[in-house]
This record gives structure tokens, sequence and C-alpha cells, in this order.
């Protein structure tokens, strides 16, 4: 049994000076063989395993990891968790996301401080108005709890903003989703993996996908760097390396794996308590529990697998920063760096089978993943284990690419493709 | 505490010239050259600040930019305020004003200093393993832990000072003026390469300008003295341009870096008015020098982290360069002979330095011989276990080290001092050099990372390549640059060097302490305060990839990035682990290399430059008249004209009215325009319209809809040709720029064979837009020799005509379904076109109106906005336009998708009409529509598109998509709204003159 | 950032340049003759390659012509470039 995580083991444990406590997820082989293997140790593919053991009783199963686990996109992202999506599918995915969120905490037995501190989503064209208040009507018909706000409402909410109607692309108005906000992102990754690892599943870091064995429409098992492990299911969650693992099956996607950058400042006392995000002057903000400015910037135009980006972006994205708060002139970017983001034509991920039996791809989330990271991981293990998707994952199949019943939120992304 | 520890004089600092200054409210002297640490010293200040988890008293470890712990808050509550600023690199000027951080109320009384007692239930990572009962409790602990976190505090105000950014291409680029830079530049420059020498400090000549001892000598000179002559040498070449105050932030790709250039930092406030503060350079080299240097190192130890414990390279920094001792009694720890460097120094200036406590055992050099021919007492072979001094370091306990050097034996000594000098030996900075892609190998002689290879073109030399010898330097630093510049001749040939350093270390990355281990504090990262034990945990936790520690711990996180700690941090890791240093890498060296104020980053580009703005040439006409504007795109478009106490709403109620009963002006100029010419011109629109061209006479107009290759719907417009292989397009104004790169896109890749060229002439063009009832008068007053009777001049047709001498387009187009003309004529004569209309038209009152009442107008006539109506997801069939789909034409842009099993669907959403129950009701743009409201959950058939009050119509209507619209005609919904329910009709999107006669009225 | 060599202009900072995706998916001649998967495989889908990559770019912000660069997408390191319609060099 595992150390439960409280206020009193803590104080227990200092009596031992801390050297008690029992390693978080153990640091196997792999075995022979697996019900099912996970590609990919992020918070998408450590939940996946997380949900495929309690909810599928799916116990003999691995997730593999090429480097470390939540070394990704999911250590990498602003950690911005919301569900405030145009399309019915989006809104039913994400929201589900969020459910999850509200009491993921005490499922893990692991702070992973999600804090509902609020997104705000600003307006700065008519056109920005008259999309936010068709987002807002959608969600509120869908129960997700979202607010239209004037500039004197958006003001109310984060005084720092530069509200003034003077400046280049004035505030108009914005969106409020209060139930939405932040999760520190190492914690999530960990959390799923210790809950995962205490039901069995065998977490195999620093373990690289070399082939897909398959024999004929099926797969067969896995080529690694720590040899071969056979499995009758594998469920992709590469991120940015999706179509890596996809060339390995002799499939295509519809994916382009683009540089995402993000920055942080050096950390100051409190000064903004929410998360607000603009799409027309592009630029999201929110302020860690550590005190550090997250700032969100943009993708480049071209495909690159380096996690390094262009620094125009960053200087465009603090440029925007500037426009909208002013006061963070003097402000220092402390560290900034790079993910490599799978982006859909449509803006919407692919949680689906495929063409060949066995074989499941978990992708696309392009520039948004971070937030549906529970919800994603419940339905793609749904779908693994029933060999069919969840009716909240139906749409984000890969045939509507052939059928074009694209599910579009480009208007939603945080950030334009 | 008012001692003064200004001992000696020195050149690089201006005694004559006395600096006031402020520190946490009480006012200091220093002088110039002074920084904010050298001048704290010298006034006997050693408490900075406080830790940012326990609340530790911190004092100053180093002199550069690897300080972790003397960060302050500048000139609070001042517009120029400015959190962790290091008082290491800040130079003092008159009226400085500094506090310390992250302390309440005060930095000598600190109650976050209970967090140290506290420390036992605060092990890295504790908040994951609390704070989770109760449910939902969490912001409210959060709140706390936000409140104590954070170090000093954000401005709050906007920045008086501006910024601006500068490109430099340039040969050779070398980075760090110490002595390899300086060797690196002399050869580059005198070799007739364009050289660029940037240093972050405010003197050039590193760690070797301010070297005075017997013991370092080239060409029989001491060192510092033979460099300051390289140095006024190098000042005199042609190619060289100097950069001091400049710190290297990134090496991206390509060799292309950014700097920051410190101009006013350093100068008192009052004359900072209108300078600019900080310069970015963005400079592309064709080669680069890292001569960045090596920092030197701590030792793990418990209680290492007391003010008053320093690097011990900072304590001869202070020393040599500024004239301050940090302490009067002086007691250095090292594990090789740069401690004893220190030692001489402070020695020949008459500091008392007790005791070396020395790692190794049996060790010998000429410093060591002249350290105890000096009276210092050297303990070989032992190590500190221990110190004491709450505000200050009082007094350290030693111990004897095992041979192994992994445990302590025999008794306790304690011996008392006011500073503790360490030295752990030296890091390479190669910060940059991972940056560029750098990838590094470990040496295990002296435990440290050094460049291996790297991908673009340039080289490390000096210590930051492992060199850290002033022999080793002269000697290989000369021959890598001939080769690396490709020169014939070294500026460094027969050079005489004499050094008496002995090279060996004793590495230990934890030394060990007779407490139990878990007892200790011996600190890796001084400003996160995540110690020794800490990393320990996290490997016991099961976390061991290094990027995992880093996080788990927070080493190496801080505003420092772990300069010092980081090494010892993976030390410890590998030790722990049983993993070779050389496996287990180093975490990501991120950049900037040194924290980058976001107005730097930004420059220029900041308030009124934030974005241009497009202005038509009748701008100036539509100020003037009291327009408001819209931002479409970069345009700034006139929305409407309100006159004295006007709403917006009644406004367009008059300007709409008007433009349906005599006549209204409208600046369409934003409109995109592209120019086509060519033999295949025809085909081209063939290809990249729904509909078909060949047959469109010349003189006659079409609207077009253009595709995207998916099927949806993506620009609109009038498409004129104006001669047999010539036409003039029309794009939507948000829309222009990204129409023109995909017509260029499908010219110059897919059909390279057709004679077309394209050329955008937006700004070409003014666009006067004349329409109603009335306007065929007034374009007949302001061109009169244009025959405009419907026979000659029909509806979609096109006149060359001339106005006075100037050649103007006449289209006679409409969207907003009246009697219109536009008037196309050379930019700059917009205005004045513009003005003999309103002078025409003033018998019709003539009406200039804005988007506003151009949405209205099109709106009663069903005309579609792309971009308003449409979303990605409309195709034209969806729009009801089924009629400007050409059946005919074998394939155009988008065509295949139109035939998908998804698009051919019947029930797919559809444009329609919206008429109101309550005429007098008018939705709202973006509200849903449904048909049953009980249903659960409710399904969302569409939404209002477009939505206005009709002033022509004397009603409420609106444009909306809806699931299956066609068939529903006449179908009663809802718009379910927060507090009501609005019942709509689907009516027929055309809502005014069905019949088109208004067009030839 | 990149240094990209436009073959019309010369050495320019990446800046001036708009990348367009993998290089070399040619339009179909007669798209009405596909089926629905065989559209979908020239709309949509991508290889996405980790490795040498031949893609489109086009210099935007100088003479707008669209050109050919063969990548390595792992380090970005560019390889060549060549003009619309010339075959890839051999590297």
């Amino acid at each position: 049994m595992k150390n439960k995580y409280s206020i009193f083991s803590l104080f227990k444990n200092a009596f031992s000076h801390h050297e008690n406590w029992e390693k978080a997820w153990k640091d196997p082989e792999p075995k022979k063989e697996y019900e099912a293997i996970i590609i990919g140790g992020g918070g998408h593919g450590l939940a996946t395993a997380y949900y495929l053991a309690k909810k599928h009783n799916m116990k003999n199963i691995a997730v593999v990891e090429k480097g470390w686990i939540g070394g990704g996109n999911t250590g990498r992202n602003t950690t911005i968790i919301r569900s405030n999506y145009l399309w019915d599918a989006s809104a039913g995915l994400y929201d589900h996301a969020l459910k999850i969120w509200e009491g993921l905490s005490q499922e893990l037995n692991y702070n992973i401080m999600f804090s509902q501190r609020g997104v705000m989503n600003l307006a700065h064209n008519l056109q920005d108005v008259r999309d936010l208040k068709r987002r807002t009507h959608a969600n509120r018909l869908n129960g997700i709890d979202a607010v239209y706000l004037s500039t004197e409402e958006v003001k109310k909410f984060c005084p720092i903003i530069n509200t003034s109607q003077d400046i280049r692309y004035p505030v108009l108005g914005g969106t409020l989703q209060r139930r939405a906000g932040t999760a520190r992102h190492d914690a999530v990754a960990w959390g799923y993996a210790r809950g995962a690892d205490k039901m069995g599943v065998d977490i195999i870091q620093n373990c690289e996908v070399k082939g897909i064995k398959r024999n004929g429409d099926s797969v067969e098992g896995l080529e690694t760097t720590k040899g071969f492990i056979k499995t009758k299911k594998i469920g992709v969650v590469a991120a940015g390396h999706s179509s890596v693992i996809a060339n390995m099956a002799g499939l295509k996607l519809p994916l382009e794996s683009k540089p995402l950058q993000a920055l942080v400042s050096e950390p100051v006392k409190p000064i903004i308590d929410t998360v607000v995000m603009s799409n027309a002057v592009h630029a999201y903000v929110s302020q860690s529990d550590k005190g550090e400015l997250v700032i969100g910037a943009g993708t480049d135009d071209y495909i690159s697998y380096t996690q390094k980006g262009s620094h125009e972006i960053v200087e465009g994205t603090l440029k925007a920063i500037l426009e909208l708060y002013p006061i963070f002139s003097r402000m220092r970017m402390l560290r900034q760096w790079g993910g490599i983001v799978d982006i859909c034509p449509d803006a919407s991920p692919i949680i689906s089978k495929t063409s060949i039996r066995g074989l499941y791809f978990n992708c696309g989330w392009g520039t948004g993943g971070f937030k549906a990271t529970p919800g994603s991981g419940d339905l793609f293990a749904h779908t693994i284990a029933n060999d069919e998707p969840h009716k909240l994952n139906a749409s984000f199949n890969l045939n509507r690419f052939v059928s074009g019943d694209l599910v579009d939120e480009h208007g939603a992304a945080a950030v334009a493709h | 505490m008012s001692k003064n520890l200004r001992i000696n004089s020195s050149k690089f600092i201006d005694q004559t010239n006395r600096i006031s200054f402020i520190f946490n409210d009480k006012k200091y002297y220093g002088y110039k050259g002074d920084t904010l640490a050298s001048a704290l010293l010298a006034n006997n200040i050693h408490l900075i600040g406080r830790s940012f988890k326990y609340h530790r008293p911190r004092g100053i470890m180093t002199a550069g930019s690897e300080e972790p712990n003397a960060i302050v808050q500048l000139h609070k509550n001042t517009s120029r305020t400015e959190p962790n600023v290091r008082a290491t690199e800040i130079e003092i000027y008159e009226g400085l004003e500094a506090s310390s951080q992250n302390c309440w109320p005060s930095v000598n009384f600190d109650i976050g200093g209970i967090n140290n007692f506290f420390s036992p239930i605060l092990p890295a990572g504790f908040y994951y393993k609390t704070f989770m009962w109760p449910a939902n409790f969490w912001e409210k602990y959060e709140y706390f832990i936000r409140k104590s976190a954070g170090l000093g505090k954000s401005p709050t105000e906007p920045d008086p000072d501006i910024y601006e950014h500068r490109y430099i291409h340039c040969d050779v680029l070398i980075i760090g003026s110490g002595i390899s830079g300086i060797m690196a530049a002399k050869t580059s420059a005198k070799n007739g390469l364009k050289t660029l020498l940037v240093e972050e400090k405010p003197y050039l000549g590193g760690t070797t300008i301010y070297q005075n001892s017997e013991y370092f000598k080239i060409n029989n000179q001491t060192s510092g003295s033979w460099l300051e002559k390289e140095i006024n040498e190098i000042k005199k070449l042609k190619n060289l341009e100097i950069k001091t105050r400049t710190s290297v932030a990134a090496y991206h790709g390509y060799n292309f870096l950014l700097a920051k250039e410190n101009l006013t930092d350093h100068l008192p406030i009052e004359i900072r008015e209108k300078k600019i503060r900080h310069r970015l350079l963005k400079i592309r080299a064709k080669k680069v020098v890292n001569a960045t240097g090596s920092i030197e190192r701590p030792l793990i130890f418990d209680n290492n982290d007391r003010p008053g414990i320093f690097i011990s390279s900072a304590i001869k920094r202070y020393a040599d360069l500024y004239g301050v001792a940090c302490g009067e009694k002086n007691i250095l720890f090292t594990n090789n002979d740069s401690a004893y460097e220190t030692a001489i120094s402070l020695i020949q200036k008459g500091i008392n330095v007790k005791a070396i406590i020395d790692n190794r055992e049996n060790v010998d050099s000429k410093l060591i011989y002249e350290a105890e021919k000096n009276n210092i007492k050297i303990f070989k072979g032992f190590t500190v276990v221990d110190t004491s001094g709450y505000k200050r370091i009082k007094k350290i306990s030693i111990m004897q080290l095992s041979k192994d050097g992994q445990k302590v034996v025999g008794s306790k000594k304690n011996l008392h001092c006011d500073c503790l000098g360490v030295s752990g030996g030296w890091t390479p900075v190669v910060h940059l050099f991972t940056q560029s892609g750098g990838k590094l190998k470990f040496r295990e002689e002296d435990s440290v990372f050094i460049p291996n290879e790297f991908p673009s073109n340039q080289i490390s030399v000096g210590a930051c390549n492992g060199d850290f010898f002033l022999d080793e330097i002269l000697i290989n630093v000369p021959k890598s640059l001939q080769k690396f510049l490709k020169i014939k001749n070294s500026e460094y040939d027969n050079i005489e060097v004499s050094s008496f350093i002995n090279k060996s270390n004793r590495n230990i990355w934890l030394l060990p302490s007779d407490k139990t281990f878990g007892k200790t504090k011996p600190f890796v990262d001084y400003q996160n305060d995540a110690t020794a034990k800490d990393i320990k945990l996290a490997l016991r936790e099961g976390f061991r990839s290094i990027e995992h520690v880093k996080r788990y711990t927070t080493t190496g996180m801080g505003t420092d990035q772990g300069k010092l700690g980081n090494m010892h941090a993976l030390g410890i890791i590998s030790e722990t682990a049983g993993t070779k240093m050389g496996e287990l890498g180093t975490t990501t060296f991120r950049p900037p290399y040194t924290p980058l104020t976001f107005g730097t980053i930004v420059g220029r580009n900041v308030g009124e430059y934030f974005d241009i703005f497009r202005k038509t040439p009748i701008h100036n006409w539509h100020v003037k008249h009291k327009a408001e504007f819209e931002n479409v795109g970069q345009w700034k478009r006139a929305w409407y004209y309100p006159k004295e106490n006007e709403s917006m709403h009644e406004a367009v109620q008059r300007e709409s009215k008007a433009a349906r009963e005599s006549a209204g002006i409208l600046d369409a100029s934003t409109l995109g325009k592209i120019d086509i010419q060519g033999t295949d011109a025809s085909e081209f629109l063939n290809r990249v319209y729904t509909n078909a061209w060949s047959k469109l006479a010349v003189g006659k107009c079409r609207y077009g809809l253009m595709l995207n290759e998916d099927g949806m719907v993506y620009d609109d417009g009038v498409t004129t040709r104006l001669g047999e292989n010539h036409y003039i397009m029309t794009t939507t104004t948000g829309g222009a720029a990204n129409v023109m790169s995909k017509l260029e896109d499908y010219l110059q890749t897919e059909w390279p064979e057709l004679d077309v060229y394209l050329t955008s002439v937006t700004d070409h063009f003014a666009t006067v837009s004349v329409c109603g009832p009335n306007s065929k008068k007034i374009v007949s007053e302001v061109i009169p020799d244009l025959d405009l009777s419907d026979e000659s001049f029909p509806h979609m047709s096109f006149k060359n005509a001339k106005i006075g001498k100037i050649n103007c387009r006449v289209m006679r187009i409409s969207f907003t379904g009246e009697h219109s003309y536009e008037i196309n004529i050379q930019a700059n004569f917009g205005k004045s076109v513009w003005e003999k209309c309103m002078d025409a038209g003033k018998e019709f009152n003539i009406t200039p109106y804005g988007t506003e009442t151009m949405h209205l107008l099109r709106a009663e006539k069903g005309f579609i906005i792309v971009g308003q109506d449409t979303d990605a997801t409309m195709t034209p069939i969806d729009l009801q336009m089924d009629w400007i789909v050409s059946k005919k034409k074998y394939d155009f842009i988008g065509k295949r998708s139109l035939y998908r099993s998804d698009t051919i669907k019947e029930d797919r959403k559809q444009l329609v009409g919206l008429l109101t129950e309550n005429p007098n009701e008018v939705l709202e743009e973006g509200s849903q529509i449904v048909s049953d409201i009980n249903k659960s959950p409710i399904e969302m058939l569409g939404h209002v598109t477009s939505s206005y009050y009709s002033p022509n119509l004397n009603k409420s209507i609106a444009l909306g998509v809806i699931r299956g619209g066609k068939k529903m005609m006449g179908q009663r919904l809802i718009i379910p709204m927060e507090k009501k329910n609005i019942n709509v009709t689907v009516a027929d999107p055309v809502f005014l003159d069905k019949e088109n006669k208004r067009l030839n009225a | 950032m990149f240094l990209i060599n436009c073959p019309y202009c010369g050495e320019r900072d990446q800046s001036e340049f708009k990348a367009g995706g993998e290089a070399h998916i040619i339009r179909p001649k007669q798209p009405t003759e596909l089926s629905d998967d065989e559209w979908a495989e020239y709309l949509f889908m991508r290889k996405n390659i980790k490795g040498i990559q031949f893609e489109r770019w086009n210099h935007a912000h100088g003479c707008r012509k669209w050109f050919n660069i063969i990548r390595d997408t792992s380090n970005d390191e560019i390889k060549t470039v060549y003009k619309m319609g010339e075959s890839p060099p051999k590297l």
C-alpha cells in the first residue's frame, strides 16, 4: 500500500526526515507482453492508462515514454483549463474534462493545484464581439458557465488590463468562464503516473518506439529501444510525434507539427488573479503560484521537431502583452521555451480508431490539449477498451476528414493556427 | 554597522566622485564605479534579503550576474520601480533607491522567517501531498501561498522609458572581454574582419584586468598590466566595435543572437528622460567566438547560505576591483588553488585571512607556500561541517575528511569569522553555446561540462571551453582562433607565461557532515531554498530524470536559473543514483542568459506603434466630419457619422433612410483590388471562382464567390472585365492580403502554364460609392461627359471616364440594392472626388454613411458578408447561392469538396432570413436558435449572424444559419436569451425589393 | 531564426518568408474523378516528416516568389533551395 498523502503523513514523515517516502511510481523493465500499450507518457497517455486500469479493469498495461514522463507538451504548456468551446461536440468533450478536473486532486490523492480563477477571452473588434457572444450563448445552452462582459466588467474583473478606448485595438468586451482556470502541469503527469502505477500499470521511461509490428490489418507489438513488446492494442498519444509513429504503421495523419513557444517572467507578488486571453491582439497571460507571469506565444508556420521557435513570435507576443498591460514593460523574461504541437486542419483533436485493428490515435490537440487531459484520457481509454468511441468523442474520428464533417474550432483556439 | 570597509584605493573606482544612495530607507555613500553590492559591503551591510521559501536571511554571494541572493526592488512605488534587480550588477548612481524583498515588516525582522521552523514539514513538493482537504479548499490555501511566494513587486504604472532595436551584421562576434575575448578581438579585427566585441560589465578585461599578482605574468608583466596594454591597443582598431554593458541574452540558430545594450540604468534618474534605456541588438554574425568565461562554484555543506558567505573569487573581485573588504576576519574554504589567489590578494591589501580550509590532503604549490608564509593557518584534508550566525556568519565548524571523502572523522573545531569564501572549482559558462544547439561532453578530471559538437559557425575559447588557467589560455586561444578565422599569422607568437598555480582539485559534490543528513540544510539552489536533502528525497520518490528533479525540487528555477548550484544538483543525482555525469546530461539551458526586460524585447513597437493604421485617402474628411471608426483588419473604416447628440442607432437609421430615399455616399477604398492581366486571365478566374467567366463581355462586371479547397466560402467580390485580357478583382477588406497570396500560390505552383499577372492595387485607388435614387443626378454632375443612361451604362457594367483631366473607372454595381455608382480614382484624388460628390449631392441631401449602415442596407437585400454570415463551415449551397456554382465547369478551387458525404447533406446549416414576432425587437447577433426549449439537452439549430432594425421596412430583420433552414420557410422558432425567449419566423433572406426594381430606379 | 537563401534574392532573414508546408503535393488534375478518400488524402493527409523534408516557402516580404527548400525538421538545418518546377537536387 502506498503512502497516502496528507498533512498527517507529512508530519509523520518529518520525524524520519522524510526518508521513508515510497516511490511515486516504479521504474520497471518491460514485460514480454501487455494487454495494451500506450505510447507517450504525457498527461494524456498516463491518464489513458489510469482510466484503462480503473474503469475498464485492464491491469496488464504499460505506458512507454521516449524520455521522462510529462516532459513533452504536458510540462511545457501554459496550463490553462476551460471548456467554453463553440460546437456541441467540443463543448461536450472539454466540459467532460473540466468536470473531472474539479475532483481530480482528491481522486488521485495528489494536489494538482486546480485553481478555478476564471478565464477571460477579450474582444477587440466587432466580429470578435459577435463571435464571443455566439460562443457565450452556445455555452449557456450547453450548460457551460459563461458570461459576456462589457468593457467595464472586464476592467472590474481584471483591473490591470488597459481598457482605454484610445489604444490600437481597444477592448470591446469579453467572456468569462469562472469554472475555468489553471493547474500545475507536472503534478498532473505525476499524479496520474502514481495513480496508474498503484493499479499495476508499468510506466517505462527512456523507452523509444522504433517500429510497430503488424500482422495484416492488426497490430502485434512494438519494437522499442528496450526490445520487442507484444500487444494487441496500441494507443498512441505522442502529440508532436504522432505522425512519426503513424508512419511506422504505414499511416498518414492530417497533422502538421509546429513549434509553439511560451515564456515566464521573474516571480513577483500577486498582480493578476485570473487568466486573460486575447485572440485578436494575440496574447494570453496568467500568474503561477510561484509568482511568475506565464505567457503563451503563438505557433510558427513551419514544421519543426526542434522544440525551438523563432524570436519574432516571442517579440510579437510581448508586444501584445504590453499593449494590454503597459505596467509589465519593466518586468523581465526569465525563461522561454518551445514545444511541438500537432495541429489538425480544423483545430480539433482526433480520438479515434484507425484502419489498422488495435491501433488507436489520440492526437491533434494543437495548442490546447492540456485542458482536456482527464477527459481525453477517459474517452481514449473507453475507445481502446471497447474498440468503439464514447459518444463524447464520436465526432473526433479520423473519417471526418473524408466526409467533410469537421469540427472547426479556430475561433475558440487560444492561438490562431 | 557604519564601519567603513573601503580598505584601499582602486583605479576602477573614482574616489573623487562620492555618490549617495538609499537602501531600506537609509542613506549611504559609495563611489562612482561601485555596484550596489560593493557599496553596501563597503558600508558593512551584509543582510540584503530573504529567501523564497524559508525566508532565511541572505546576503551577497557573488559579484556578477550569477547572484542568487542579493536581489532588490529598485525605486519602490514609482513608475521606474523594478523587482528582482541583482545588487551585484546595478551600478550606483546619485539617488538610487533600493529595498529588500520578500520580507515583512523588514529584512531584519521578517515574520515569514517562521517558515524556517516549519521546514521539517515543508520538504520538496510538500504542496503536492497536502492542501487537499477539505475538497474545494485549495483556492483558499492558494491565496496564502501566492501571497508568500513571488519575490519583488510588479510595477503598477506604465513604463516611462523607451527602448529600441538595432540590427547588426558582422563578420565576427566576440562574446566576453576577458583575456580570451580581447585576444580574439585583436586577432579578428587586425585581420580585416568586421568585428563586434560585447561585454556585460561596464569595463573590459574580465577577471584578468585586476590581476596584480607576481604569480601570474605575461612577458614579464603582471597579467593585468599586460592585458591593459592590449585593450588600449584594440581600442584603436578601426574594424572593431566594442560594446560594454551589453549582455548576450540568446543564441539562436544560424548565428542569430540577441544582446541587450544597457544605456541608462547607471545614470541618475533625472537625466534619463527621453534617452533610450536599453537597445536590443539583433546580431547576425558570420562567425561567433564564445569567450564567456567561467563561474566559480560554491561548496555544498550544512548552512552554506548565511550572509557573509561568498564565492571566493567574489571576495577577490571586491578587494581588487572595488577596494572593499568583505570581512575583517576572513576564512576561505576550497577544493582547489583559486582560494589561495584570493587569500594572497587580501593579504597584499592588509586584510586579515585567518585560515584556509582545503579539502585536498597532500597538496602543494607556490600559492599555498605563500599563504602559509603569511601566517594563514591551512587545514588540509578538512571540510566545513556547519556554520552559525543568523544574520551574518559568526563561526564555522570544521572536521577532517575521511580518505574517500565520504565521511568526516576526528573532532570538531570551531573557528570564528565574519566572512567565509568558498571555492568549489570552476564551471564553464556554456549557456549560449548550448542554446545554439551545441552539445556538451563531460571532462572527468575536473568534473566540468565543456563544448563538444556544434552546428553553426562558432568556437568557444578560454575558460568557457575548459581552459581555466593562464598558460592554457595563452597557448590554446591563439591557435584555435588562427584556425577558426583562417588567419596566417598569430598575434601571440613567442609569448612567455609564468603561472604558479596547482591545477589539482578534489571535487566532492555534497560534503559530509557529522550530523544526521536529515537534520542538515545544505543549500544547492539558494534563491529557491532547494537543499541536497530535497534532491535526495526526489530521487527516493522515483524522480530520476534531471528534469524531474529540477521540477520537483525547483532547483535551478530561480531568477539566477541555477548558475551556481546546477552542477552540484547534477553531481548529487549522479552520485545518489549511480549514473555517470556524462550520461545524466544537463538540464536544458533556456534563453535568456540573464532575464530580459519585456520593454527591451518589444522596443519601439508599443503604444501608437503597436500596429500600423491603414487609412483611406478620404480618412481626414471622415475625421473632420466626426465619424466614429471601426477597426477592420489594420484599416480604420468610418463606422457611422453621428450628428450632434445622435446615438449610434439614430445615426444609422438616418443614414440608411437617406441612402434609400435620396442619396448616400460610402468610402469603399478599403476593399481589396487585384489587377489581373494576361491571355489566360479568363481561364484563371474560371478556376478560382465558382461561376463561369469566359463569356463576360468587356466592360461588364460580375459577382464572384471564392472557396477554399475544402469547399467552404473564403471570399467574395465583384470583378470587372476591363479589356480582353484585363480584369480588376475586388475582395473583402479583411481578406485582401490572403486572397492575393492564395492566388499567387496557385498561379506559381499549380498553374504555372497560365499567362496571368497579378498586381495588388488596393492602395492605388480610392473608391467612392454613391447610391440611392438620386445617385445618377449626382454622378452626372461630377462627371458631366459620361453617358449614364441605363441603355448605355446598365447595372453591372463599367466605363472609363474623366473628371477634369483625371482618369477614373466608374462601375455601376450595388451592395445596397440601390441604383449606384462606384468611382475608382487614383488615390491622391480620392478626397477631392468625394468632396465633389458631396457638393453635387447637397441639393439631394447626400448623406455619408459608414460600415454599419452599409451592413444594414445589404442585409435588407439579403446580401452576405463573408466572415459575418459565414464561418469556415459554409458552402455556397448552404448560403442558398446554388445559382453561382457552375455545374458546367470542369473544376474550380473547392469544387470537389462540395460533393463529399457531409457537404451534400440536405440538413446542413443554411442561410435564412428571420423576422421577430414583435417587429420592434432586434435580435442579438450571435444568439442561438432552437425549436424546442424543453428538450434536454437543448438542441441548437443555428445562430443569428446579422441583425438590424430596418428603418426602410420599419421592422427588425435578421439573417441566420439554421440546420435544414431551406425547408423551414415560415416555421416558428425560438431565440432563448438569458432572461427571455424571443419568437421568430423563418423568412426569405431578401427582405426588400425582391424584384430588384430599385437598381434602375 | 533561419537565414534563407531565396533562389531569386539571395540570403534573407526568415521573417521575410512564409512557410507553405510539404512540397510536391500535386493538385489532382481531375478532382471530380477521385473518391472521397483520395480527395481527403490530397486535402489533409501529410507526411509531417521528422527529418529531411521537402517543403514550400514563399518570399512574402520580398520577391513574393514561391520556391522549395530541403530542410531537416529535426534540427532545422536547411540543406538546399530550388525553384518551383525544378526537380529536387540530390543531397
